[in-house]
C-alpha cells in the first residue's frame, strides 16, 4: 500500500494576479504578475526551478495548445514544461504534477502555474465550445449553469426540499462569499450583496439566478513546491505541506447505471474519502479548519458540503442557513470570496484556492485572516454533475 | 386483395391562431381578415418533414415496429435535403432492417402523396411485400401571404399490402396535365400562384372530373355510392362543387381542415384519408384525389376489419392534442422568416463531421443502446465494457433499441444562457423504465406542470442546424407524456 503524499512536499512560495475583467492584460501579463509575487515569496532565482506545469482549460481561446505560453512568458531556462488540462481541476492537476515530481526526487524545485484568459469572447459566461465531435452529436447543448442547475432538481426530489428553502440556502451561499470577497483586493467582485438581491436576480438556468453563478474573469495563480528539507535550508519557517492530493474521474457509471439520483456528486465523495485517509483526518468537520470549494454555482457549493462530509446527507440547507460555513462559522468556506468573487479562469482556480490556504496557514491573509487555521481543503469539480473530474487537495502546517 | 393494412398521422402540437397573423398583417392586406378563422398546425423549431414522418410512421406502426416493409416511399415538397435521400434517414429513425428495403423520395408536386400510393399499390401487387407511404409537409410561406393563412404542417402514413386489409383498393387512375396552379422553382423558398378563380374553373373543375369519371367507369362504381370524398384543396368551395358536378353525395365531402390544421401539401390527401378511415364502416367507398400537374384518383372499399384496427392516436387524437400559439413572431422565427438576432452563443461553427456521423448513426439515427448479455444492464451509448461495476464484461453488449422506451426525468433544468431556438433549453437525466439512462434534450415542455419524475417518451428531432452549409443534424429528445 502506497504511503501517499502526506508531508513529503511543501509550498515554497505562491502568487496570484488580480482577477477580473482584465481587458488590459495578455496571458503573459497575468502570469508575470502571479509569478513575480511567487518567486519573491519563495526567495529563489528563476533558474532554480527545474520543471514546470501549465494549467489552461480552453486552448481555443487566447494562448492555443502546448506549454510554450508559460515558458515563453516567463523565459524559463529550457526546462521541462508541460501543459495540463483536466476541466476545472486543471490548476490542481498542475500542482499535483509539480508535487509528485518533487516527491519522486526527480527534481528539487518545481513550478505549477494556472491561468486563463476568458474575457476575449465578446459575451458573458464561459466560452461556447465543442465537447468533442461525437459527444456534440448527442449531448444537450447546455451551458455550465445548466449542467449544475440539475443538482437542484435532484436534491429537491430526494430530500423533498421546498423550492424556496433551497433557493434561500443557495442565496446564503452567495451572500457569504460576497461578504468574504469584499475583503479581498485581488477578487473580481468586491461588493457585498443581500439575500433579496440573490433571490430576485434574473433567472439563468432554473433555479440558478445571476447571483448563484460565479463570475467569469481573467487571472493567474501559481505555486513553487519543494521538499521540507530544502525549504528549511532556504531559511523557511512555518512550512505549509501537502497532506493529500486526490483526483477522481467519472467512468460513466453515474450517468449510465445505478441509483445516482442527481442530488450529489459521486466523485467528490470518493476523492474526499481518499484525501481524508491520506491526510489522516478522521472527523473532517472538526479537523478541517477551512475550505475553498468549487462554487461555480451556489448549488454546487451546497451539495459539496455534504459530499465532503462536512454536512450530513440532506443537512446542507440547514448548515448553510445556520452559518456553519460563514467566515465566523465552524468550517469557513471560500474565505477569499471563492469562485463566486474571483470568477473562474479555469486553469487558475485550483491554484488560486491553494494560494489562499497558504496565506491563511502562514497568517498572511490580512483582513480575512482566520484564527489559527491548521488544515485547509481545496476542491475542484469539472464537467457535469454526472460525469466529471474532481480534485481534493489538503494542505496544512507541516509541524501540525 | 391489395389495400390499406395500417395508417397513421401526425400534427404538430402548436396551433397558430390565424387571428394573430391577420392582426400583424391586415394593415397591409385587409383581405387577410377574411381568412383569419381558426388555427393552423405549426412545426416546433426542431421539427421538419422528416421528423414529422417518423411520428406518422409510429402512429401507424408503433414506435418500434417489429417488421420492415419492402418499400418506404416518402412524399413531400419540403424535404430538408435535395441530395441525400430523406427516406433513408426516416428508415433508420424507424430502425427498419435495410437488408430488403427499397426507399424512395417522391416529390415536386402536390400529388406526390397519392402518386406514391399508386406506386405502393404496384409494389404490393407485384408480391414484393408491404409498401409504406409517408407524406409529410412543412412548407415555408411569405409573410402576409394567402399561403401563410392556409398552409399547415403535418404528416400521414399508409401501409399498402396484400391479404387481410382494412380497405381494399378498388381501382386507380393517374392523368398528368401541366396545369400550373402554383409552382416553386429550384432554390426558391416560396410558392408563386395564379388567380384562384382560374385555378378553380380551368383546373379543379375540369381536370378532377375527367380523372374521377375515368376511375368510376373503370371500376363500375356509381358516384352516388361514394361515402367519403377526399379532395384536398385550399379552396373552400371546390370539394362541394366537384361533388355536385360528379354526383357524389354532399354528405361524403370531407372537410379540408382549413380552420384546424391548414393544408398540409402532399400529406393532405393521406391525412384526410387517415381521418376518414378512423370513421369508415365496412363497405364504405373512399375516393381519394390528388391534384397537382394533373390528377391521381384512388378508390378504396372498407372491409369488415376496418373497425378492428385503429392508429395509436390518429388524426382525431392529434387534432385534440393541440395547444394554441398566439405568438406570430415565434412562428416567423421557427421558420427562419425574419433576420433574427440569435446571440453570439448561436454563432459557432456547426460543421457536420460526416465520417463520425456515419460511425455513430446507430445511436443518432436509430437510438440504439447496448444491453449486456451477461448482466442484462441496458446502457447508452453502447460500449466495449459494461457500465455495471459488478459486471464490467468486455464486448458483451447487443444492440438495444431505445426508441420505443419510456422513462422518467431524474434531473433537469431550463437553461436561459445556452443558445436555443426556443429558450429556455430544457434538458435533464432521463432514466428509462427498461434500464439505461441518458442526459438528453427535452422538447415541448409545459413549464407550469413539469418537474422531476415526469414521464417521457423519446422522439426523433432536429438537434442542430448548420445555417452556414444548410445541414441539419438529428437526434432523439424526450417529450413529456401527455
Amino acid at each position: 500500500m502506497a504511503k501517499g503524499i502526506r508531508d513529503k512536499v511543501v509550498i515554497l512560495g505562491a502568487g496570484c494576479s488580480k482577477f477580473g475583467e482584465r481587458w488590459d492584460a495578455e496571458p503573459a501579463d497575468l502570469m508575470t504578475e502571479a509569478f513575480e509575487e511567487c518567486l519573491a515569496d519563495a526567495g529563489i532565482e528563476k533558474n532554480q526551478i527545474e520543471a514546470a506545469w501549465q494549467a489552461t482549460g480552453i486552448d481555443a481561446f487566447s494562448v492555443g495548445p502546448g506549454a510554450m505560453p508559460l515558458s515563453i512568458a516567463l523565459r524559463l531556462p529550457y526546462i521541462p514544461v508541460t501543459r495540463l488540462e483536466n476541466y476545472c481541476a486543471s490548476g490542481t492537476e498542475a500542482f499535483r504534477a509539480a508535487t509528485y515530481a518533487v516527491a519522486s526526487g526527480a527534481c528539487d524545485i518545481a513550478l505549477a502555474m494556472g491561468f486563463e484568459k476568458l474575457k476575449d469572447t465578446g459575451y458573458g459566461g464561459l466560452p461556447q465550445r465543442s465537447r468533442g465531435v461525437t459527444n456534440d452529436m448527442y449531448y444537450p447543448n447546455l451551458s455550465a449553469p445548466g449542467m449544475f442547475a440539475q443538482l437542484a432538481a435532484g436534491y429537491r426530489a430526494k430530500y423533498k426540499t421546498d423550492k424556496q428553502d433551497l433557493k434561500r440556502a443557495m442565496a446564503h451561499v452567495s451572500v457569504k462569499s460576497h461578504a468574504n470577497g469584499a475583503k479581498n483586493s485581488k477578487a473580481h467582485l468586491q461588493r457585498a450583496i443581500t439575500e433579496d438581491q440573490a433571490m430576485n436576480a434574473p433567472m439563468i438556468a432554473e433555479p440558478i439566478g445571476l447571483f448563484d453563478c460565479c463570475g467569469v474573469s481573467d487571472g493567474a495563480a501559481c505555486a513553487i513546491v519543494t521538499t521540507p528539507e530544502i525549504a528549511r535550508s532556504l531559511g523557511k519557517r512555518d512550512l505549509v505541506s501537502v497532506k493529500a492530493l486526490q483526483l477522481c474521474a467519472s467512468n460513466g457509471e453515474e450517468g449510465g447505471f445505478g441509483n445516482w439520483d442527481g442530488s450529489y456528486v459521486a466523485t467528490t465523495r470518493i476523492a474526499a474519502k481518499r484525501a481524508y485517509e491520506e491526510a489522516g483526518i478522521k472527523d473532517p468537520r472538526r479537523e478541517v479548519s477551512m475550505t475553498e470549494v468549487h462554487d461555480c454555482f451556489s448549488i454546487t457549493e451546497l451539495v459539496t458540503m455534504e459530499d465532503l462530509f462536512l454536512s450530513p446527507e440532506g443537512g446542507a440547507v440547514k448548515d448553510v442557513l445556520d452559518g456553519a460555513f460563514d467566515a465566523d462559522g465552524e468550517v469557513p468556506c471560500q474565505i477569499d470570496g471563492g469562485l463566486k468573487c474571483f470568477g473562474h479562469p479555469i486553469g487558475a482556480s485550483g491554484l488560486r484556492m491553494l494560494y489562499e490556504m497558504y496565506l491563511q496557514l502562514t497568517g498572511r491573509a490580512g483582513p480575512r485572516q482566520l484564527d489559527d487555521p491548521k488544515i485547509g481543503l481545496t476542491h475542484n469539480l469539472g464537467g457535469f454533475p454526472h460525469q466529471n473530474v474532481v480534485s481534493v487537495a489538503i494542505v496544512g502546517r507541516y509541524d501540525a | 386483395m391489395i389495400g390499406i393494412t395500417a395508417y397513421g398521422a401526425y400534427l404538430p402540437r402548436a396551433r397558430l391562431q390565424k387571428q394573430v397573423i391577420a392582426d400583424a398583417n391586415a394593415w397591409f392586406d385587409s383581405g387577410l381578415r377574411g381568412l383569419a378563422k381558426g388555427e393552423k398546425t405549426m412545426c416546433n423549431w426542431d421539427e421538419d418533414a422528416i421528423t414529422m414522418a417518423t411520428e406518422a410512421c409510429a402512429d401507424a406502426l408503433g414506435r418500434a415496429p417489429d417488421r420492415t416493409p419492402a418499400a418506404l416511399l416518402l412524399a413531400s415538397t419540403s424535404l430538408p435535403f435535395a441530395d441525400r435521400q430523406n427516406s433513408v434517414i426516416l428508415a433508420e429513425a424507424m430502425h427498419f432492417d435495410p437488408a430488403n428495403l427499397r426507399t424512395l423520395d417522391v416529390t415536386c408536386s402536390q400529388r406526390a402523396g397519392t402518386s406514391a400510393l399508386l406506386n405502393a399499390v404496384d409494389i404490393a401487387a407485384a408480391g414484393r411485400g408491404d409498401a409504406l407511404v409517408v407524406a409529410s409537409e412543412h412548407r415555408l410561406t411569405k409573410c402576409a401571404s394567402r399561403e401563410e393563412m392556409l398552409y399547415g404542417d403535418g404528416a400521414a402514413a399508409v401501409v399498402i399490402g396484400a391479404g387481410d386489409v382494412l380497405a381494399e383498393l378498388v381501382g386507380s387512375v393517374s392523368q398528368p396535365v401541366d396545369f400550373i396552379d402554383h409552382y416553386r422553382a429550384e432554390g426558391r423558398d416560396y410558392d408563386v400562384g395564379w388567380e384562384e378563380r382560374w385555378v378553380r374553373d380551368e383546373g379543379y373543375m375540369k381536370i378532377v372530373p375527367q380523372a374521377v369519371q375515368a376511375l368510376l367507369a373503370q371500376t363500375g362504381v356509381e358516384a352516388a355510392d361514394i361515402a367519403h370524398f377526399v379532395m384536398p384543396t385550399d379552396q373552400r368551395q371546390v370539394p362541394g362543387g366537384l361533388a355536385k358536378k360528379l354526383g357524389i353525395p354532399d354528405s361524403a365531402v370531407t372537410d379540408n381542415l382549413l380552420q384546424s390544421v391548414g393544408i398540409t401539401g402532399t400529406a393532405h390527401a393521406m391525412l384526410l384519408l387517415a381521418q376518414r378511415l378512423e370513421e369508415a364502416r365496412p363497405g364504405d367507398l373512399l375516393l381519394v384525389v390528388g391534384f397537382g400537374q394533373g390528377c391521381d384518383a384512388l378508390l378504396f372499399r372498407a372491409t369488415s376489419r376496418i373497425a378492428e384496427w385503429q392508429p395509436q392516436r390518429g388524426v382525431s387524437g392529434w387534432l385534440a392534442a393541440g395547444v394554441p400559439e398566439t405568438n406570430y413572431n415565434k412562428f416567423q422565427s421557427f421558420n427562419d422568416l425574419i433576420d433574427k438576432e440569435l446571440g453570439k452563443r448561436a454563432d459557432v461553427d456547426k460543421t457536420a463531421f460526416l465520417s463520425a456521423m456515419y460511425r455513430n448513426r446507430a445511436l443518432t439515427n436509430s437510438f440504439i443502446g447496448g444491453k449486456c448479455t451477461k448482466c442484462q444492464t441496458v446502457q447508452i451509448p453502447r460500449a466495449h465494457y459494461c457500465v455495471n461495476p459488478e459486471c464490467g464484461a468486455l464486448d458483451t453488449q447487443e444492440a438495444y433499441p431505445m426508441a420505443g422506451q419510456r422513462g422518467k426525468v431524474a434531473t433537469w433544468t431550463a437553461d436561459r444562457l445556452t443558445f436555443d431556438f426556443n429558450p429556455p433549453a430544457y434538458f435533464g437525466m432521463v432514466v428509462f423504465d427498461c434500464g439505461g439512462r441518458l442526459m438528453m434534450d427535452l422538447t415541448e415542455v409545459d413549464p407550469d406542470t413539469f418537474d422531476t419524475g415526469a414521464e417521457v417518451s423519446v422522439h426523433f428531432r432536429i438537434k442542430q442546424i448548420d445555417t452556414q452549409r444548410g445541414f441539419r443534424k438529428y437526434f432523439w429528445k424526450a417529450v413529456p407524456s401527455r
